[in-house]
């Protein structure tokens, strides 16, 4: 990648804090602040380190630089008939592709089309020496040492900072439709792995009660002839197309009414799981479903952690504590993700001490200080 | 009586004393079927399917439980002992090939099919199945596991997930990475790990992202949980005729901007053609320059759809014929070429250098040319056959190695393919990993503080260094050696040159 002003100023203030060991706080549009522990040290700002340096529709590829607002390089895309198929999720107009990429948060899509980290090719990254790296490639295939732009995805920063990357990108389907179905939660998670085991155009899924009634919301994307023909099979009311793709998009920023915990006691959990868990007994709310039953949100007090933890874990997976309560009370004594097992956490700090040797990347913000 | 030993008889007798120590240390762990360390017995575990580069190991060890791995890994570790996971052996870039004086640990015996979940559409299995038979196992749902290397019969999931293997259909249904949910398996201390998970995502960095693709360098795997896609309804294949490459190759692009993601998108050029259709007789042109062959799957109405806007594309591109699979058994026809190319290229030469570099498509008509060129320029012959829709190339430069001229060309030539690969913005291997074969072009791909950080992730792993040693990423001296000769500063000279 070229070398220039704004690049040399991020690459210049990495080495001023490696010399003396000053913590930075990557940042780019501060949209997932919330995310993750409590962000520390001097701000870095990315948002000057922008533009699209190199974008082929033919190629599937485009290379962008991590300031650059998403939203930016998803209009690029629609231009050309193409997008970011896992849609990572906004929470605002000021999301940037190194927040998408250190985030590594996927949207409605996901369990259908893959994650960020399945569409990220390469990426040029600064480490903790200063260095300017960079790994992967272009190219769609790839196996010329360590996939370490991949592990980017989701590193909430910490190792490195993000300069560019190149993502795969993919043509808009031709055809898109939602069914929504009336049923319980149970029901739900029955028919979205029945019709998961069938060469169907899923795409994504949402389930939820409204006012006392669960209602499960279904998104097919593909040829024109293979969506006709599956929503003649499936059944269920088939929703107007603009007004559910602007439901579509409230879900995958959380901007449903679902999402609102006002001032209450409640923190939103995220719940990962394998798609075939059954209905869970975490008290309180019926949780809203994604993902064809891979994704469960919760509201509930931090308090809960260690319950909400254990059942997740039972069932073959994790929970997130993803947002504070609105409330305002602090839950310093619940970290944000579930603990790790001792040889990946010893793995996991060695690599960041591998990337960055004086730790001065989002201090503790993946992982608590030990 | 007492003189001194010769330098190579006392590396012989340290050789010696090293085996009979670590034997002896394994056979407390081990059934004595499962430790082999005579000549005749290793033998066949020199190398893997790139057969120029061998080694014997000092030890084999056939494990059959993961106690057993995990004593072998903890012994082999506490006696400073480097290991060489294996699997069929079938990689092609030596990525398996042993350490002179370390022990090969072959997984083999893992074979077993621990579980296919049709409701969850999963498959627990270790790492010694073989790719096909996951398949075959889920056949009977109506289920598949997808990536699928041309090797698929005899490699295993073990080394799939080692050289994070793609196959013919990698571009619609992606790679090794894109289909594995979970790996099971031991560090190089021999302490059992998880990466990933059931659940779609897990806590933490993605280790699973660097361990697959990491050629056996960052642990040892002995489980892994793979998703199945439900069986397409259909699939038809398209055999447009060409009558020059670089049509051919616009097409490629054209049909991936026109919003079409075929199934494959395979190309032959002329000399490949003609070696496989003397050996499969599929009904190839065989005056066409190049061939490509375009695959839909899906729904009968979503494939009818596909072909059409596929066959219209081609056609526009100047395809000089086109024709269309109407059965199963036709399509299998035409992929039978394609299939065989590495058999169909063994007929016609002594030996064969199969490459893998990839590249962008936009370049793919660039790199056909400029091979032709260097086909002159070594004096060896070249066919070539494409994984056109993502950009992977495999040309296959046909020689003797019986002349040690010709070989010493047939490596230059590699070389020069993989270097021109980097310059036109690729990388020196799509699927076949870096192995040993690779360790020079790395020196060209990635700058010294790249290979530097890369060491940085295999100290985080294994910080002794104990598991497939010296190879994937190229020491500096190794770089700076080979630098002498081609590289300057880390980076090909101009690299905005047109390398042809």
């Amino acid at each position: 990648m070229t070398m220039d002003n704004a690049l040399h100023q991020v690459v210049e203030r990495v080495r001023a804090a490696a010399s003396d060991a000053t913590p930075l706080r990557i940042r780019g549009g501060g949209t997932k602040d919330f995310y993750g522990e409590t962000p520390q040290g001097e701000l870095l700002d990315m948002r000057a380190l922008a533009g699209i340096t190199s974008y082929e529709p033919s190629e599937l590829v485009v290379t962008v630089r991590a300031g650059t607002p998403l939203a930016e390089l998803e209009a690029a895309l629609a231009e050309k008939g193409q997008c970011l198929p896992f849609e990572p999720p906004c929470f605002g107009s000021d999301g940037t592709v190194g927040g998408m990429v250190a985030a590594g948060l996927s949207g409605p899509a996901r369990a259908s089309v893959g994650s960020v980290r399945d569409y990220v090719l390469g990426a040029t990254l600064v480490n903790g020496r200063g260095e300017l790296l960079s790994f992967g490639g272009q190219v769609m295939k790839n196996v010329a040492g360590y996939d370490v732009s991949r592990v980017l995805a989701g590193s909430l920063g910490t190792l490195g900072v993000i300069a560019e990357v190149s993502l795969k990108v993919l043509p808009v389907p031709p055809a898109e439709a939602t069914l929504e179905f009336a049923c319980g939660q149970a029901d739900a998670l029955r028919l979205l792995n029945e019709w998961g085991g069938r060469p169907l155009p899923l795409n994504a899924s949402c389930w939820f009660e409204y006012a006392g009634a669960g209602a499960l919301y279904l998104r097919l994307r593909g040829a024109v002839a293979a969506v006709e023909a599956a929503c003649e099979h499936l059944g269920g009311e088939r929703k107007d197309n603009a007004r559910a793709a602007a439901d579509w998009q409230s879900l995958r920023d959380q901007q449903l009414p679902w999402f609102a915990t006002g001032e209450g006691p409640d923190a939103l959990w995220r719940v990962s799981v394998p798609q075939t868990a059954p209905v869970l007994s975490i008290d309180g709310a019926a949780p809203l479903i994604e993902w064809h039953g891979g994704q469960r949100w919760y509201k509930a007090p931090p308090s809960q952690a260690a319950r909400i933890r254990e059942i997740a874990r039972a069932a073959g997976g994790h929970a997130t504590l993803f947002r504070l309560p609105g409330s305002g009370a602090r839950a310093a004594e619940v970290p944000r993700f579930d603990a790790l097992s001792a040889p990946v956490e010893r793995i996991q700090r060695a690599l960041m001490r591998e990337f960055d040797p004086h730790g001065i990347f989002n201090r503790g913000r993946l992982l608590a200080a030990n | 009586m007492n003189a001194p030993l010769t330098p190579t008889q006392h590396d012989s007798l340290q050789k010696t004393q090293r085996q009979s120590q670590i034997v002896r240390a394994l056979q407390a762990h081990l059934p004595a079927h499962a430790l082999i360390w005579h000549d005749e017995d290793t033998t066949p575990y020199e190398c893997d399917g790139l057969t120029a580069y061998r080694a014997r190991p000092l030890v084999v060890a056939l494990p059959e439980t993961e106690a057993q791995v995990a004593a072998v890994l903890k012994t082999c570790h506490q006696l400073g002992v480097p290991v060489v996971a294996r699997g069929a052996g079938t990689g092609l870039s030596g990525g398996a090939m042993p350490h002179t004086m370390g022990v090969t640990l072959s997984l083999a015996r893992f074979n077993r099919i621990l579980k296919i979940d049709p409701v969850s559409r999963t498959a627990i299995v270790q790492c010694g199945v073989r790719n096909l038979a996951i398949s075959e196992a889920a056949a009977p749902f109506n289920l598949y596991y997808a990536p699928d290397p041309s090797s698929q019969i005899a490699c295993t999931i073990g080394g799939n997930v080692a050289e994070n293997s793609g196959g013919v259909h990698c571009l619609k249904y992606g790679l090794t990475l894109h289909n594995v949910l979970r790996v099971r398996g031991f560090t190089a201390e021999g302490e059992p790990i998880e990466f990933g998970g059931e659940a779609l995502d897990a806590p933490g960095l993605d280790l699973l992202a660097l361990v697959i693709g990491s050629e056996g360098m960052l642990a040892v795997t002995t489980e892994v949980t793979v998703k199945l896609v439900p069986k397409p309804q259909l699939a038809r294949c398209i055999m447009a005729s060409f009558d020059d490459v670089r049509k051919a190759g616009d097409a490629v692009a054209a049909v991936i901007a026109a919003g079409i993601i075929p199934a494959g998108l395979e190309m032959m050029d002329k000399p490949m053609t003609a070696a496989v259709e003397d050996f499969v007789r599929a009904g190839y042109d065989l005056d066409a320059a190049a061939i490509l062959l375009c695959e839909s799957d899906g729904t009968p109405e979503e494939v009818e759809e596909e072909i059409g806007r596929m066959t219209a594309v081609l056609r526009g591109c100047g395809a000089t014929a086109i024709a269309c699979s109407s059965s199963e058994e036709e399509r299998m026809k035409f992929w039978s070429g394609r299939k065989n190319a590495f058999p169909a290229s063994g007929r016609i030469s002594p030996d064969y250098m199969c490459l893998d570099s990839t590249i962008p498509r936009k370049r793919l008509a660039d790199i056909l040319l400029a091979i032709q060129e260097m086909e002159k320029k070594y004096n060896l012959r070249c066919c070539n056959v494409f994984h056109a829709g993502d950009g992977n190339l495999h040309p296959l430069v046909l020689f003797d190695a019986n002349d040690p001229d010709e070989l010493h060309r047939c490596e230059l030539f590699g070389a020069d393919i993989l270097e021109t690969s980097v310059a036109m913005g690729g990388t020196v291997s799509g699927e076949h990993g870096v192995g040993v074969e690779k360790l020079n072009s790395m020196c060209v791909q990635f700058t010294a503080a790249e290979n530097e950080q890369m060491f940085g992730v295999k100290r985080a792993f294994d910080p002794e260094g104990m598991l497939n040693p010296g190879k994937v990423i190229p020491t500096l001296q190794r770089c700076a050696e080979y630098g002498k000769q081609v590289v300057r500063g880390g980076r090909l000279p101009h690299p905005d040159l047109p390398r042809f």
